[in-house]
């Protein structure tokens, strides 16, 4: 187990670095600092100043490193248009972004793996058509869209939850319902699958032969055997709902780093984009590194050699 | 008759396919008494497996049971509700599996897995459990047992995870258990050391066992009686011995011819096969089950003949030889007289 778990911190680690070297060449390939920093009305000298002072006019495998041996000291640089450290910005930002996602991730499971058993449970019944349609319409509806309409039912008639900000945790109901649902489709069709293929395998019709009661024989044996796929994929949706709360921090007036993302593109505010881009990545790779831990506890077959 | 641990009286499973009804299992009369070794034999697909998943009440969803009379120990089990089906099922009836590999979770220790059979049959959980779990181990030749009882099944070969669902389905000390070609997916000599391992056990725990087979080398080895299925039917019944001297459906005596018995081997002739394949079993039958099974010149005066007499209220089924324990069943007349045998009184119909 100790092995698997350095082996897979090693990858995470090496995806990680990997994540940092690609957007920070990207985003220097993608414009020009030195201008951006410089402001609209300034002249070709103010440019070529701040080029030389920040460092822009070196190679990049120089501003790469030297980007990357402050970043893991903690300073992420300073934001051109804040004017203040980026680390700090994104520090204040970032709970309400993970919030959001780790919300979602948990309504994509609470509604995709119960209606991925029924369905397995009663496959081509109405139950089943009914489970997948219902599962389906989240992936039909784009998710601002259907943010919209959770606004105007929610906030705007019933008036029961609040529409923008990031006061309470009501507030973060409807955006968690609205990214969560785009996930459930998929979570919901491979517990399906992933169960169905469980309930008719041999370890199954033991454990009935054994005389064990119906809902040890589904709970204990059938859905942990099922769930382990469901993990991983839970740990790559996880990560399109990152890249999903750009939109829905938005629509929700939600101040995290999805909503800061969208500002600081249209600013051109390089290092904060930086920042972001690593700070999602990473939240995104512990997730997918605490993934493979809790696959391994459950699948003695990745854990024990 | 509480000397019969299970009796069964007209099974039949029909399964709905697209192309009609599917006649697995065909009106199939069984018993298998206390400490007794029934062998069922018979072709891939003649519905043995069914037979014993119809008789634990594991059938697939969509198969149809109907069955006369299902007794265990002289009680009749055919209107148990679920629960009280599971009550039975590894309790005071187990059954192990072809495939060792993949009938134990992979996700639990061997542990885990036996603790819970005892717990929901006994009620005996924690270091209690585990220690019977350790003995009933022991019993089945695992060593050293209370390290493999920690391990999950990927850490055990084949022959050890068989032994594995033997101990569990003995655990509770069941009064029947059904064995569904339990060494098919091992190899030889494991094989051998399982047989020996069950017919010892059998005779220890004093229980029925029914053995589900297609070699007729493990028949020889194990059974006390053998029943020959084909075609969702019993064709011959009656003890090991007097199925091996006188096998008296031409069927029996085809499979006869496909097993090498030493010494008795002509080495100039090769080993016998049974010609044709098993008929499509959806449907009803227009024609003869065997059509196109018999061996060229097998009819008529050929064969040892062999007196019948026909059984009461059985169509076309005969005792042999006037053995109590020995019968003989045909399809259709056709099937009789081509078996040239005599019939002792007139033809019951
Ligand atoms: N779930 C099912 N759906 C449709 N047909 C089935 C199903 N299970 C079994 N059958 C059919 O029923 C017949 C009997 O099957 P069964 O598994 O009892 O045979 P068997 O004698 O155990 O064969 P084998 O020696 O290969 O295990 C076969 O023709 C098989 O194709
Ligand atoms: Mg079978």
């Amino acid at each position: 187990m100790l092995i698997y778990a350095i082996k897979r911190l090693g990858v995470a680690f090496l995806v990680a670095l990997a994540v940092s070297l690609v957007t920070f060449t990207l985003l220097r390939l993608s414009g020009d600092p030195a201008a951006a920093m410089a402001g609209e009305g300034a002249t070709q000298e103010d440019i070529e100043y701040v080029r030389t002072h920040y460092g822009f006019d070196q190679p990049i495998p120089v501003q790469y490193y030297n980007w990357l041996t402050n970043a893991v000291r903690g300073d992420l640089g300073i934001s051109i248009y804040l004017k203040t450290p980026v680390a700090d910005v994104i520090f204040s930002r970032a709970p309400t972004t993970m919030t959001l996602g780790l919300c979602a991730l948990t309504f994509a499971l609470i509604l995709a793996i119960p209606l991925g058993v029924l369905a397995a449970m009663y496959p081509n019944t109405m139950l089943d058509r009914v489970a997948l349609t219902t599962a389906v319409i989240g992936q039909a509806l784009p998710s601002f869209f259907f943010g919209l309409i959770l606004i105007i039912i929610f906030g705007v008639w019933l008036r029961w939850l609040p529409i923008s900000g990031h006061a309470s945790w009501l507030n973060f109901i409807m955006p968690s319902i609205a990214l969560g649902y785009y996930a459930t489709p998929a979570i919901m069709r491979l517990t399906r699958a992933g169960m169905m293929d469980v309930l008719s395998s041999d370890y199954i019709r033991t454990a009935r032969a054994k005389g064990l009661r119906p809902r040890t024989v589904l709970f204990k044996h059938a859905l942990r055997n099922a769930v382990i796929p469901v993990v991983s994929l839970s740990a790559v949706q996880l990560g399109f709902m990152l890249g999903g709360s750009i939109v829905i921090e938005t629509i929700f007036s939600l101040n995290g780093l999805g909503s800061l993302a969208w500002q600081s593109i249209q600013r051109s505010d390089f290092e904060i984009m930086q920042g972001i881009v690593l700070s999602i990545a990473s939240f995104y790779i512990i997730l997918t590194f605490l993934a493979d831990m809790l696959n391994a506890f459950l699948d003695p077959r990745i854990r024990v050699h | 008759m509480s000397d019969q641990v299970l009796n069964v009286e007209k099974l039949y499973v029909d399964i709905p396919v697209s192309e009609g009804i599917l006649h697995a299992v065909d009106g199939i009369s069984l018993h298998v008494n206390r400490g007794e070794t029934l062998c069922i034999v018979g072709e891939s697909g003649c519905g043995k497996s069914l037979t014993s998943l119809a008789i634990m009440d594991l059938l697939p969803k969509k198969a149809v049971r109907k069955v006369n009379s299902l007794e265990l120990c002289g009680e009749s089990i055919l209107e148990c509700t679920e629960q009280e089906m599971s009550d039975i099922r590894g309790n005071r009836m187990g059954m192990i599996f072809q495939e060792p590999m993949t009938s134990l979770n992979p996700s639990f220790t061997v542990e885990n897995q036996m603790v819970e059979t005892l717990s929901r049959h006994r009620g005996v959980t924690g270091q209690e459990a585990s220690n019977l779990a350790v003995q009933m181990l022991e019993r089945v030749g695992i060593e050293p047992a209370t390290q493999r009882l920690r391990q999950y099944p990927h850490q055990l070969s084949g022959g050890l995870r068989q032994r594995v669902m033997i101990a569990m389905t003995l655990l509770c000390n069941p009064e029947l258990i059904i064995a569904d070609e339990p060494t098919t997916a091992l190899d030889v000599t494991i094989q051998a050391q399982i047989l020996r391992l069950l017919r010892e056990l059998q005779s220890d725990f004093k229980m029925g066992l029914m053995l589900i087979t297609h070699d007729m080398g493990v028949v020889a080895s194990v059974a006390d009686r053998v029943a020959v299925m084909y075609a969702g039917q019993v064709v011959e019944e009656g003890p090991v011995l007097e199925i091996f001297d006188n096998p008296t459906h031409p069927y029996t005596r085809g499979l006869m011819r496909c097993i090498p018995i030493p010494g008795k081997i002509d080495r100039t002739k090769p080993l016998g096969t049974i010609p044709g394949m098993v008929p499509s079993l959806v449907g009803e039958f227009s024609r003869c089950r065997f059509d196109g099974r018999w061996e060229s010149g097998a009819s008529g005066s050929s064969v040892k003949t062999t007196s019948l007499a026909p059984l009461q209220g059985k169509n076309r089924s005969f005792s042999v030889d006037e053995s109590p324990k020995h019968f003989v069943h045909f399809c259709c007349d056709d099937c009789l007289h081509k078996s040239g045998h005599q019939i002792g009184e007139d033809l019951a119909q």
